[in-house]
């Protein structure tokens, strides 16, 4: 996912002398690194000083560039939050802040590393639109959504590396602000963000040997969220179920129940997200997911299949 | 006169009658509202005109007062000396100023981002200084020659962020960067000089940043604009301006209460005397 969006942001760079990228001294991955060779002066590294990456990008956008901010996603949101908020909610600039790792996706770093709660936070702040893509293409895609667009801030949350391809057969296209079929059932409907979407498979799979029909939704935009198609898919579906590697408030989970309500929804609706703790395990990312309970045994078992 | 303020058609005289007659209209408007900063205002007075009047270009492509250089109040709970003075170029309306902080009225206590002659939203300390450094620096991708003005109150010296962004102004060479400190020595639990001895001096700790540095009295227009204008360049310029804060009326000088307090009927007219008074 960074390489695919360092790939796809280069591209558009070529195209667009506006577009620059603020980093927060994270290595250059990618074609990050040809992007600073080739625009020394649209590359900018603010050092481990987050609170300027973020003020800098909101004095820069003031003037007419669209700016990136780049780095570790606890770093890009938790640390200059009040800029965040300030800086390129409250004025409504189009800044892209890019947090790389999402969740726990840094398992062996420690609590320090995870952004358990971005989401949460970022869809909290007025004028923020948060886009979480689950896989490198719709990773590109949304890169290059973010690279076009002047609505305002945008919270792209991206995995790291090594996810594998999701969308190859989507039925839908990719569209800010509305859920993506990647398949289309009739029985059970399983949605999420992010890399977690892979687990959301693994899932469909289970559901469809016992003779199921599956429907897996990409819900790439967290904010806004397409409430029409979410209520559309609790009414189309008998079982609903929801995955988010993000705190258990605040997220995708709580919204699709707060819909559910509203329109009255009567099929089950299991959720799974990170769990309310700092759980102080190291491993691999499946291991810290498996810890929170987003592992294929646990959340298979919940859902009864 | 200098020959740099003959070069900006700046004449001290006529700024020190601007700077009494935009403190009685300050006054005027806190006979309105009680939701007000008079005396932050009354401190970076003369540097705020310095900038409106003598260091902001026009863009001479506009008939209506377009500015080409930049200007953001990162002490923001001073904008009444920013209102008073876009008011007076014909930016902001009198009706802009007779709804301060009311309902339907679009100016507020501090400055709004959208609002006209408002470059950027400040009133959290500590956020000027950073966009700032990031409109200097768009400005030179741009390959433009336009400045960016910065009024900076002291308190706000004591953010982190100010220094990461000053340290990043320099980092980058931001030539085209100069920022105004307005060294009144007041903050919210008195005097920053007995409450912070170590944040001084701050001529050195600018200049230790990588910035060029010089230090006046705020209150002295001509000297301001000397200092700006006589700065080397290639280096972000750091102006420390030592004010008094309340400065003008005899009663606010270096009393805290003034940081907030709107004055009395009698309070406002002893004011309006003692400016007069200076004016005749």
């Amino acid at each position: 996912m960074r390489n695919t969006f360092a790939n796809t942001f280069f591209e558009a760079g070529q195209q667009d002398p506006r577009l620059c990228v603020v980093v927060a001294d994270i290595s250059p991955a990618g074609a990050m690194d040809k992007f600073r060779q080739t625009f020394p002066a649209r590359f900018i590294n603010t050092g481990v000083a987050e609170q300027v990456m973020i003020g800098m990008c909101a004095g820069m956008a003031l003037r007419g560039l669209k700016p990136f901010a780049y780095t570790i996603a606890t770093f890009t949101l938790f640390r200059p939050y009040e800029f965040v908020r300030d800086d390129l909610c409250y004025q409504n600039l189009p800044v892209t802040i890019v947090g790389i790792g999402g969740g726990v996706t840094y398992s062996t770093l420690g609590g320090t590393h995870h952004a358990q709660e971005d989401v949460a936070i970022a869809s909290a702040i007025p004028n923020m639109a948060v886009i979480a893509p689950c896989d490198p293409a719709e990773t590109r895609l949304a890169t290059l959504w973010c690279t076009q667009q002047e609505r305002g801030p945008v919270y792209l949350r991206l995995g790291k590396a090594g996810e594998p391809d999701l969308t190859g057969a989507a039925i839908d296209a990719f569209e800010f602000g509305k859920i993506r079929y990647l398949q289309r059932g009739r029985d059970v409907c399983i949605m999420g963000y992010g890399p977690i979407l892979k687990l959301g498979k693994d899932l469909a799979t289970r559901f469809e040997a016992q003779g199921r029909s599956v429907s897996l939704i990409s819900v790439h935009t967290v904010k806004p969220l397409d409430v029409e198609g979410i209520a559309a898919a609790l009414k189309a579906h008998r079982q609903v179920v929801v995955l988010e590697e993000m705190a258990p408030h605040g997220g995708l989970a709580t919204r699709v129940k707060e819909i559910a309500w509203d329109t009255r929804a009567s099929c089950r609706l299991d959720t799974f997200a990170l769990q309310d703790a700092f759980i102080h395990n190291y491993g691999s990312h499946g291991d810290l997911q498996a810890a929170h309970g987003l592992d294929l045994k646990t959340v298979a078992a919940q859902c009864g299949v | 006169m200098t020959s740099n303020e003959a070069t900006f058609g700046f004449d001290a005289a006529r700024a020190r009658q601007r700077c009494l007659r935009y403190r009685r209209r300050i006054l005027d408007i806190s006979q309105q509202v009680t939701a007000l900063h008079v005396a932050p205002a009354f401190s970076c007075l003369e540097m705020v005109d310095v900038v409106y009047h003598a260091l902001l270009r026009r863009d001479p492509a506009s008939a209506a007062p377009v500015f080409r250089d930049s200007f953001v109040m990162s002490k923001g709970h001073g904008c009444l000396s920013q209102y008073v003075i876009l008011e007076d170029i014909g930016i902001l309306m009198r009706d802009d100023l007779a709804a301060y902080c009311t309902p339907g009225g679009r100016l507020g206590a501090h400055p709004d981002y959208g609002v006209p002659g408002i470059e950027a939203s400040t009133g959290s300390l500590g956020h000027g200084m950073g966009i700032c450094a990031g409109m200097a620096y768009a400005e030179k991708v741009k390959q433009t020659d336009r400045v960016v003005h910065v009024i900076l109150s002291d308190g706000e010296m004591q953010e982190g962020s100010t220094w990461e962004s000053m340290m990043m102004a320099a980092n980058l060479g931001l030539g085209n960067l100069v920022a105004l400190l307005d060294l009144n020595d007041f903050q919210g639990l008195g005097r920053t000089s007995e409450t912070h001895p170590s944040f001084y001096p701050i001529l050195d700790k600018a200049r230790a940043f990588g910035w060029e540095a010089a230090e006046v009295n705020g209150h002295d227009a001509g000297a301001v604009l000397r200092a700006i204008t006589s700065r080397s360049g290639g280096k972000p310029f750091f102006l420390v301006g030592r004010t008094v804060k309340g400065k003008g009326v005899s009663y606010m000088e270096n009393v805290p209460i003034w940081h907030y307090r709107s004055p009395s009927k009698e309070e406002y007219q002893k004011a309006l005397a003692e400016l007069a008074e200076v004016a005749a």
